[in-house]
């Protein structure tokens, strides 16, 4: 996809990296998506452990079984031994002999005082310069709350501002990731992980996620291919994000069942057979949607995942917004998606294992000016999340949101220069991010394997300034 | 020289090695000792040898500085092995990291050492560019000079024009001027050996490394360094269409011999751990397999006519003989793959009953072999060739491929410069 970002393509450029550098303007790099036959998972992956982590067989079974190569800290002796045991290609690590590192990989689940935490500074002391262009970092700790001290919880919850800052510091398109993994939660981290270290995760960074033990019980996927013999309903599916979506689960091998209201049902049509997936023109405000929804589900046996995509924006300041305005954006952002989700869960539309993913906003986060109405929507989706969460799980089901930051979309290039200039530049990648980067960040939550990922809201933003 | 009552076997117990890289690649600005000292500390983490004190490690490279005359010894003491690990050099060509193991081996199996190190490395890419010879000789008259005017007459013969003429390393035979790999194309021609064989045994060498690769059978024996995870010239994707259309480099009008079915210079280290089995089981850990003996061989290929990478024709025959064993009592064959063309003259050459008969003196051919058993997880085509790291890095993936069969038995075969051949037999 070319980008529409031409201040990202000149500073790429040998004169414009020059011109840039000179005056000391931003100097983006363009961010490595996924590519059929290019290697998607960084390595070497250099590892580092604190005392008592508790990740160290879940991951050296992910390296193993995605053949990763790794390296270790001078200090991680339990890194070597556990590469050994389950012949990982290793190596020490020294900053002359090891090059460039792809990722690196702290385990912090075991730290709980400040000895402890004195290994997690020297590691990044001593090794964050390695990581090459378009790396990964991914810290992984204990929830705070399952701390078993004062002290300990401190130290994790620390790790959110250790984190987002190491995140702003670093530039060269490197993201960074922390992990709480709830204690028993250790072999479910591995869709999470893959997805972290992944092309796929290009835009996503600072953010904090929490795993918990499954809501079903693990099946074996394929990781290429880990939709295959899934059906999604994608919402919103006609054109931008939306699009952007269905394509990715197509790849991934599912029947996509398209919906977007009637009038664009020519671009559905033409979508639901290139993805050889079903077109469903249907207003999702109309009274009978989720009733009509709730029967497509079933006629396929169930959906897999449902990806609430559709939404629109009807920006005016509250004093001047009509009330036309603020209802038709509850409607379809907000009340309509509660419905549907109401009636795919008590009606049995969901299979086991399913997965809604809710598209919410950086707006819904931080709050925008002229979108009151949008940001409350988008802000109520986040809530409802959070409260369906443990209704779902009982079905064997999570429900999550993404909450994308400036994309490059027909939306967004019609903001006006200048708006639009500070809203790519104020991330840490200093760019836009693009539909794929949305449709990959909801491709990880629906995974087969994302079942210990519920409740979750996480930006797709390249760590944005605006929000928490 | 028997140290012990008896006679003992020598345990393979694992090896380490960079990943190979194409000449002036990613490691262009290494040094032998650099990339050495790598594989070396790979080892010693591995199995966990830190502050242990070996028998003796040694190694060699073909490719040497002035400087590098304690090259091994040097590359020890940049590593955590004690530093009271004696080492020494050993230079055999491209035999070098084979025979290198066969000494080592030798002093295991007499009781002299319990353990040692043995391998090689190879720069192509930080290789030696000496003075001028007629510049050096200036200098080295003026050295001898015992006066003044001795010194000044002796430095009057240096002319500005020698400081841009360097005297550099040459991949070719001393004596005969030409090329390995014209000689190669020679022996190709007087075994008729076409293109398109040495073009589909290239293609199985790249399709068995990769494959070897995304199953992870070099994970414990390969070790990541300076970015590098694979060998940089492996191409997955390689296909008979595209190499058939090369053209021959080393006669390029009647050649056969082309740049994806020779071997391109390269840059790499491989060692391999090599220990009694009383060794092995104090510190608990498991024989891959046994280094059960060595042979080497040269051919005349200045004043016979001999072809200069015949010798393992040679050396393989009179070791088999040795041991009570027929050539197809092999479960694996790694015959280095120095050409393409090398590999099937050697084998062709077994099979041809005049030779065999005129040239190795034996009744009997030798035979043909089971191809299917041949370098099956890639050889040097894929792999690329630092001329004294091929031995280690063969003698570790062989020993591997036998623990993981049970039991079994690998025939190893390395040519080399100056007409030699240095072969092996591992079992278990």
């Amino acid at each position: 996809m070319r980008s529409a970002d031409q201040y990202l393509s000149f500073t790429n450029s040998g004169f414009g990296k020059w011109v840039t550098g000179s005056l000391g303007l931003p100097q983006p790099v363009q961010l490595a998506r996924r590519q059929a036959g290019k290697p998607d998972l960084r390595q070497p992956v250099l590892m580092g452990t604190g005392a008592g982590g508790r990740l160290t067989e879940p991951l050296a079974a992910l390296f193993r079984s995605a053949n990763l190569v790794s390296l270790y800290h001078s200090e991680n002796d339990v890194w070597r031994e556990a590469a050994r045991r389950h012949e990982i290609m290793t190596a020490r690590y020294t900053a002359e002999t090891s090059g460039k590192v792809g990722a690196l990989l702290f385990d912090a689940t075991g730290i709980e005082d400040a000895i402890g935490l004195e290994s997690l500074y020297r590691f990044f002391h001593e090794t964050v310069r390695s990581v090459g262009t378009n790396g990964r970092i991914v810290v992984f700790g204990t929830t705070p709350e399952d701390a078993g001290s004062t002290e300990a919880a401190a130290i994790q919850r620390g790790l959110e501002g250790f984190t987002r800052s190491l995140g702003k510091e670093l530039h060269r398109a490197i993201a960074v990731q922390l992990v709480y993994v709830r204690p028993g939660a250790e072999a479910a981290i591995e869709s999470t992980t893959r997805f972290f270290l992944s092309s796929g995760a290009a835009y996503v960074s600072g953010q904090v996620v929490r795993i918990a033990k499954p809501v079903a019980k693990a099946v074996e996927y394929d990781p290429g291919k880990p939709q295959a013999g899934r059906t999604v309903l994608v919402t919103g599916a006609s054109r931008g994000i939306g699009a952007a979506i269905a394509d990715l689960f197509a790849r991934d091998g599912a029947h996509v069942v398209a919906l977007d209201i009637p009038p664009a049902a020519a671009e559905l049509d033409a979508i639901a057979e290139r993805l050889g997936g079903s077109a469903l023109p249907l207003d999702i405000t109309a009274p009978d949607a989720a009733e009509a929804i709730l029967s497509d589900a079933k006629r396929r046996g169930g959906y897999d995942v449902v990806v609430h995509n559709a939404g629109i924006t009807r920006d005016k300041t509250i004093a001047k917004m009509d009330a036309g305005r603020w209802d038709s954006v509850m409607d379809v952002n907000l009340f309509a998606p509660l419905r549907i989700t109401e009636a795919l869960l008590s009606g049995g539309g969901l299979r086991k294992n399913g997965r809604v993913v809710c598209v919410s906003s950086l707006s819904g986060i931080a709050g925008n000016m002229g979108q009151t109405n949008y940001a409350l929507s988008k802000a109520g989706l986040i809530g409802a999340v959070q409260r369906l969460a443990p209704e779902a799980a009982k079905s064997g089901i999570t429900i999550n949101a993404v909450a994308p930051g400036f994309i490059e979309t027909q939306m967004t290039a019609a903001i006006p220069f200048a708006i639009r200039e500070a809203g790519r530049r104020m991330n840490a990648m200093s760019q836009g991010g693009l539909p794929i980067d949305v449709a990959e960040a909801i491709g990880w939550f629906a995974s087969p394997g994302s079942g210990g990922v519920n409740g979750q809201t996480v930006r797709v933003c390249g760590q944005s300034l605006l929000g928490a | 020289m028997l140290s012990v009552p008896t006679l003992r076997r020598v345990a393979i117990l694992g090896g380490s090695r960079i990943p190979f890289a194409r000449s002036n690649t990613a490691y262009a600005d290494l040094s032998n000792q650099d990339m050495l000292s790598a594989a070396i500390q790979g080892l010693v983490d591995r199995f966990g040898l830190h502050g242990e004190r070996l028998g003796e490690v040694a190694a060699g490279a073909v490719l040497k500085h002035a400087r590098d005359i304690n090259l091994t010894r040097e590359s020890v003491l940049s590593t955590t092995l004690s530093h009271d690990t004696p080492a020494y050099d050993v230079q055999q060509a491209c035999g070098t990291g084979l025979e290198t193991a066969i000494l080592v081996a030798n002093k295991i199996a007499l009781g002299q050492i319990d353990v040692g190190i043995a391998g090689g490395v190879d720069t192509t890419s930080d290789a030696p560019v000496a003075l001028n010879e007629q510049f050096r000789k200036a200098l080295m008259r003026a050295n001898r000079g015992r006066t003044t005017i001795a010194k000044l007459r002796a430095l009057s013969a240096i002319r500005p024009g020698m400081v841009f003429k360097p005297e550099l390393p040459r991949n070719a035979e001393v004596r005969t001027g030409l090329s390995m790999g014209a000689h190669c194309e020679l022996m190709a021609k007087r075994w008729n050996i076409g293109q398109q064989d040495q073009d589909a045994l290239t293609v199985a060498s790249h399709r068995n490394l990769a494959s070897a690769y995304d199953r992870g059978q070099f994970n414990d024996l390969v070790i990541p360094f300076r970015g590098l995870t694979r060998d940089n010239n492996l191409r997955p994707d390689i296909s008979l269409d595209k190499i058939s259309k090369m053209k021959p480099v080393f006669d390029r009008q009647h050649g056969t011999l082309t740049a994806a079915n020779s071997t391109p210079l390269t840059d790499g280290a491989a060692v391999v751990l090599l220990a009694s089995e009383e060794w092995a089981r104090a510190h608990d850990l498991p024989v891959l397999a046994y280094l059960r003996t060595g042979e080497t061989a040269a051919v005349d290929f200045v004043d016979g006519d001999e072809g200069l990478l015949m010798a393992p024709a040679f050396a393989v025959p009179r070791m088999l003989a040795k041991a009570g064993l027929a050539l197809q009592d092999f479960d694996f064959y790694e015959i280095h793959e120095a050409f393409a063309a090398q590999v099937l003259c050697t084998l062709k050459a077994w099979e041809d009953e005049t030779y065999v008969r005129e040239r190795l003196h034996l009744d009997t051919p030798p035979g043909a072999i089971d191809r299917a058993r041949l370098n099956v997880n890639g050889g040097s085509l894929a792999t690329g060739h630092p001329f004294a790291a091929t031995g280690g890095r063969i003698l570790a993936s062989l020993a591997k491929m036998i623990d993981q069969r049970g039991s079994g038995r690998g025939l190893i075969s390395i040519c080399a410069a100056g007409g030699q051949g240095v072969v092996a037999i591992v079992e278990k």
